[in-house]
């Protein structure tokens, strides 16, 4: 039973963090209907970006007051990287066929994960240790306080999400977008903008995604955004892509299941499930888990 | 009409290039071949690998070479990608046209690899891949490291007998053929021993989180845990088990000797072991005067990957020296009758399965440094 109860913390604090990547992917889809395939690679950016902002820090010793530096370093640093993505490569196509978009968007990608082994080296690196370490042992579960912060900051990061899409004005405008492209802008409401700021946002979550990852792994790779982003994408798709709370409970059950199926059968079968889970979903109901037509999409 | 004879004009210059261009046995230089892993998951043994074989040739071509001709090494990267082995090595051997072959010091590498090489009669010598099947593929193909059947044993003895475990669980990288057949031939050794395996899990090269395998390891409280992979996965596992509470010794394999281990892994590494296939504690001058001429030229201390490459390198020169000519099958000869040769990793004697036969040592890693602990004969392993 403990064993059973240490694998769930490791699913959920492993879901979690595809539960990050995967509110940037159904953001983007929900406003430009674009499956954003560079994404994973922003969340890899943001990775290098939170290891460098550390060792830049490494004089101090590790504090909350650094760690949260070093995450909104790299959430900022993503979050423009993400306008420029959209501004250079997405506008300029934008009215083109589905089919530019989307082909446009593998080419970000390969330009993203070429260019980081360029960049940062091809070798994988160490992430530091952020933030002071200690150790919960709650019946016999070990808690790490890293798995602790990554849990807790990406449902804080969620919920502020949803506060912001709700309650802002820029939300409200954000959901028009994602209701009609046109109508919007009919309505006086800058879609341009409005699309940057999402593109802004999903990749600043990213970015947290990245950062938190390197805390808890702590091993960072210029390829690390493919197989995360694929898995994050299949979170995205199993919760109901263009949800918000899908790809929130898509990723949970995408980190849960992986664990318990490394666990109690083979690793091999690892990524296995996340693409049979996938395929079946697909199958049985394409409209994802809390999918729904027209309802809350953004 | 114009269009074609174009291609035409194409397509026979590029027949030309690759029939013509290779200087294969001629002009004044000898063409050796490597493919290694220069980027990607085992970089730093691709890298060591190379900077050793260059510093062997230079030696040698400073001497006066070979055959009186200098040696000019090719070398071509891989990406730590098993298959992306085969094209390296078909475009040294078709394009560049290479007379001899080194590597690869990952086994799933030299297994793809090997093949392309037999069929070509293009000799090759692995520096330190011991998976007992890479040589097995054809009478071309030599090693001048021990096999895994032996470092099996190494470990299983060690485990047993020094530091008294019975109880021991095994993690295995089940896409590296080097760590699954470790996995058996320590199996094997440890059980034969008495000794009983817990718990066998497994995960593949490029996983990050090894959370779910280590709970499952825990929970069934070995006095060992056996991890026969490659640094970068490794130093991660053991960073990941100490957070999860399991405070046994790690143990390992030649797989773990890279200074990255230590950058990865940290003080989580601490008290555990690894076998390998030489220690720069060795106060043997051959060891000493090859640590310290690689220091001064890299900047590095060599790991064993860099001194077995270093062998490989001088055995291949000598054979070619002794067979007086560059033809393959002669090359391939005077390999396979290489006797007492005087390496850095201790004195190789190619054997009738086309591998050396050597001890193997046990390291122990504290702060960063990888200390003597044990050396263990092939004599002592058998029971």
């Amino acid at each position: 039973m403990t064993t059973f109860l240490q694998q769930l913390v490791n699913g959920l604090s492993l879901g979690s963090i595809y539960a990050l990547i995967a509110l940037g992917y159904t953001m983007v889809y929900g406003v430009l209907r674009l499956i954003n395939f560079a994404h994973g690679d922003v969340y890899m950016v943001g990775a290098y970006v939170g290891y460098y902002l550390s060792r830049k820090l490494r004089g101090a010793e590790p504090s909350i007051g650094s760690a949260l530096l070093v995450m909104l370093g790299a959430m900022l640093a993503c979050a423009a990287l993400g306008v420029l993505i959209e501004r250079f490569a997405y506008r300029p196509v934008r009215r083109e066929a589905r089919l530019t978009l989307l082909i446009t968007a593998i080419g970000v990608s390969l330009f993203l994960e070429n260019g980081a082994q360029l960049v940062f080296g091809p070798d994988p690196k160490f992430f530091p240790s952020l933030a002071p370490r200690t150790d919960f042992l709650i019946g016999g579960v070990r808690l790490t306080s890293e798995q602790i912060t990554v849990i807790a900051v990406s449902f804080l990061l969620m919920i502020l999400l949803r506060l912001f899409i709700l309650k802002t004005r820029t939300g409200k405008a954000m959901r028009a977008v994602s209701f009609s492209l046109d109508a919007s802008r009919l309505m006086g409401i800058s879609t341009d903008r409005i699309i940057a700021t999402t593109f802004a946002l999903g990749s600043a979550l990213a970015a947290a995604a990245g950062v938190l990852i390197g805390m808890q792994i702590p091993k960072i790779d210029p390829l690390m955004g493919i197989l995360y982003g694929l898995k994050a994408f299949v979170a995205a798709v199993l919760g109901g892509i263009g949800s918000v709370p899908g790809a929130v409970l898509g990723g949970l059950l995408i980190g849960t299941s992986e664990v318990m199926v490394v666990g109690y059968l083979s690793s091999t079968y690892r990524d296995a499930i996340a693409f049979g889970i996938l395929i079946l979903v697909l199958i049985l109901r394409p409209q994802g888990l809390l999918g729904r037509v027209h309802k809350e999409k953004v | 009409m114009r269009l074609r004879l174009f291609t035409a004009l194409c397509l026979a210059a590029v027949v030309a290039t690759t029939l013509f261009c290779g200087p294969k046995g001629s002009g004044k230089e000898i063409v050796i071949g490597e493919y290694g892993s220069l980027t990607g998951g085992i970089a730093t043994f691709g890298i060591s690998t190379k900077n050793a074989s260059e510093m062997a040739f230079d030696e040698i071509n400073k001497k006066g070479g070979v055959l009186g001709k200098q040696i000019k090494l090719l070398v071509e990267d891989d990406q730590s990608k098993p298959e992306e082995a085969g094209t390296a090595v078909t475009k040294l051997i078709n394009q560049d046209r290479v007379v001899a072959m080194l590597g690869h010091v990952a086994s799933s590498q030299s297994l793809a690899a090997a093949p392309i090489c037999q069929s070509n009669h293009v000799p090759m010598i692995s520096p330190s891949s011991t998976n007992p099947r890479v040589t097995q593929v054809g009478d071309y193909i030599f090693r001048v490291c021990f096999t895994d059947t032996f470092t099996g044993e190494v470990v299983a003895k060690f485990a047993y007998d020094t530091l008294k475990a019975r109880k021991v669980a095994i993690l295995v990288d089940v896409r590296s053929d080097y760590s699954v057949g470790l996995q058996t031939f320590f199996g094997e050794a440890f059980k034969r021993r008495g000794g009983e395996i817990v718990a066998n899990q497994s995960y593949s090269q490029g996983d990050s989180d090894f959370r779910a395998q280590l709970t499952q390891i825990k929970a069934t409280n070995p006095e060992a845990i056996y991890v026969p992979g490659y640094y970068t996965e490794v130093g991660t596992i053991v960073h990941q088990g100490r957070e999860l509470g399991i405070t046994v010794p790690f143990l390992g394999s030649d797989g773990w000797d890279s200074p990255k281990l230590w950058e990865i892994g940290g003080e989580a590494l601490n008290g555990c072991y690894f076998s390998n296939h030489y220690s720069t504690d060795d106060p043997s001058p051959a060891v000493q005067k090859f640590v310290n001429d690689y220091k001064g030229k890299y900047g590095q201390v060599p790991d064993a990957l860099a001194a077995l490459a270093y062998d490989a390198a001088r055995v291949m020169a000598d054979a070619i020296g002794r067979a007086g000519s560059t033809d393959g099958k002669k090359i391939r000869d005077e390999i396979a009758a290489t006797k007492n040769f005087p390496g850095v990793t201790g004195t190789i004697t190619i054997n009738a399965e086309r591998n050396a036969v050597k001890p193997a040592v046990i390291l122990k890693v504290e702060n960063g440094k990888y200390l003597l602990v044990e050396t263990i004969t092939p004599e002592a392993v058998k029971q």
